[in-house]
């Protein structure tokens, strides 16, 4: 059977009709009992599962998933990957998954599709452009490279964009970190899902977590639709389902879950070649390799854990979007969906112990987990391992909640949800 | 666009509405622990199903409490604030 994915194997396999191809993974029974047991078969999970068992050698290890792999979050954001952020906990944490991300392909031997082709952030007055020279100051100080662009570079990069005189929100430059860009994002879940399995990992689907096994005030177990299954350690990550989880293992979480919606139009040639934002119109767009343009935005603002956007969000987006690129006015929507999203207080991070002791927590991830995927497996897979905290997980701990050292990235990323 | 109905003011569009967290979230004391304080202030119940939240109405700025279902998007009732808030 050919497991090794290259030109050659495809080019062996189109030989003989493509019938040796290896399974991508197993679908193995649970056993009763593993070392590690990660509940949510996200990128996260998988990745937590790939690292734990690649860096740590760690044997016996379960990732259980309720629905399928990459289901939720994973297979629902608009693939966006960036660095652009603040504080420098913030920048350890998501230029270690940017630069994780650059060799991923070849580590995983699982074409992620990277195109690292920029994201452009939009300035649209003399104040934000101080803002944006403060921003990029910043970036530069942690070590990530970003520039700050004047309207007419902005111009000569996205001519389509809307640069009218009587445009709303007019364009006075823009901050640029040439880095960011896009992968495929079921391609990410399946890399290390095929990964994790050829190092031994049991990922096991259609698999419901129902409740906790507690023996002496400490987790040593899940209950679930395919019966108890044991660990010395249980792992969540679980995104917008963290509350739920939560709820059965009897604490609450600084967590919040809303709907973050996105659509995709109908394919066209190749027009736009960034990923590009604008805090003022509240949307971002990039072009797929299909051709459809990817439009995200804000959150829905009612709480939620229904999987579909309201239609109030989705208005302001689009009318955000044509505000940004009249030329999309002719172009038509082709789907349209929603996924449920951990919000915290202050847009980072949850990881580490929870307060039940033996579970641990890899979540709060609110809008954007897709970009994070790398690093927060790497991280978690250290806390999983060592059953303490990663420098650079430290200051994402639940315990910021209690101290009061909170991380608001809320103004230093992107859209303010 | 869905329509919450104020209690004051009857069904007017979901956009009106601003989420203000769990009802039954009581404002702790002066004298309150840290735990207390930031239980309070952070952390959450974030039910998935019915839940009994405290919602504001931005146009009359009345605040009121919603039952309502965070999967179906149900609303089953809306009352005025009584001493639960």
């Amino acid at each position: 059977m050919t497991r090794h994915y290259s030109a050659l194997s495809v080019l062996k396999e189109g030989m003989c009709g493509q019938k040796g191809w290896a399974q991508a993974w197993r679908s193995p029974q649970p056993a009763k009992r593993y070392a590690v047991v990660i509940i949510g078969g996200g990128g996260q999970g998988l990745a937590t599962a790939y690292y734990l068992a690649k860096t740590h050698g760690v044997k016996r290890i379960a990732v259980i998933e309720r629905g399928w792999l990459g289901g939720g979050n994973t297979g629902r954001n608009t693939t966006a990957i960036r660095s652009n952020y603040y504080y420098p906990e913030s920048t350890e944490l998501y230029d270690l998954s940017l630069r994780l991300y650059e060799t991923l392909g070849r580590d995983l031997n699982y074409n992620i599709m990277l195109s690292q082709r920029g994201m452009m952030q939009i300035v649209s007055s003399p104040g934000e452009m101080e803002m944006a020279a403060r921003q990029v100051n910043a970036m530069q100080l942690n070590g990530v490279q970003a520039e700050l662009l004047d309207r007419a570079e902005v111009q000569r990069r996205v001519p389509i964009y809307n640069y009218a005189p009587d445009a709303r929100y007019p364009v006075y430059g823009a901050i640029f970190q040439a880095r960011a860009g896009i992968a495929r994002h079921d391609a990410v879940a399946w890399g290390y899902a095929r990964a994790a399995d050829a190092l031994g990992v049991d990922i096991i689907q259609q698999c419901e977590v129902q409740g906790f096994v507690v023996e002496g005030g400490r987790c040593v177990g899940v209950q679930t639709s395919r019966g108890e299954i044991r660990a010395d350690r249980v792992g969540m990550a679980v995104a917008g389902s963290s509350g739920v989880m939560a709820e059965k293992a009897g604490f609450r979480l600084p967590i919040t879950s809303y709907t973050l919606q996105a659509c995709v139009s109908e394919p066209v040639k190749p027009i736009f070649d960034t990923v590009l934002v604008s805090p003022m119109t509240g949307a971002y767009v990039s072009q797929s390799d299909k051709g459809e343009m990817v439009i995200g935005g804000g959150l829905d603002r009612v709480p939620s854990y229904g999987q579909r956007g309201n239609l109030p969000q989705l208005e302001t987006v689009l009318s955000g979007v044509l505000e940004m690129f009249p030329i999309f006015r002719q172009l038509r929507l082709l789907r349209q969906w929603g996924g449920t999203v951990d919000v915290t207080p202050d847009s980072s991070p949850i990881f580490g112990e929870s307060p039940l002791p033996g579970l641990y927590i890899n979540g709060g991830w609110g809008t954007g987990g897709f970009k994070a995927i790398p690093a927060g497996g790497t991280l978690f897979a250290h806390i999983l391992a060592s059953g303490g905290h990663h420098p650079i997980s430290a200051p994402f701990d639940l315990n910021r909640f209690r101290t009061g050292h909170l991380l608001d990235e809320a103004a230093g990323a992107g859209i303010a949800h | 666009m869905q329509l919450f109905t104020c209690p004051f003011c009857g069904p007017r569009p979901e956009t009106e509405f601003h989420f203000g967290g769990d009802a039954g979230n009581a404002r702790p004391g002066a004298e309150a622990s840290a735990i207390d304080w930031t239980d309070y202030l952070f952390f959450r119940h974030n039910r998935k199903g019915v839940a009994r939240e405290i919602w504001m109405h931005m146009s009359c700025r009345e605040a009121f409490l919603m039952e309502r279902d965070t999967v179906t998007h149900a609303v089953t009732a809306t009352h005025a604030l009584g001493s639960e808030a």
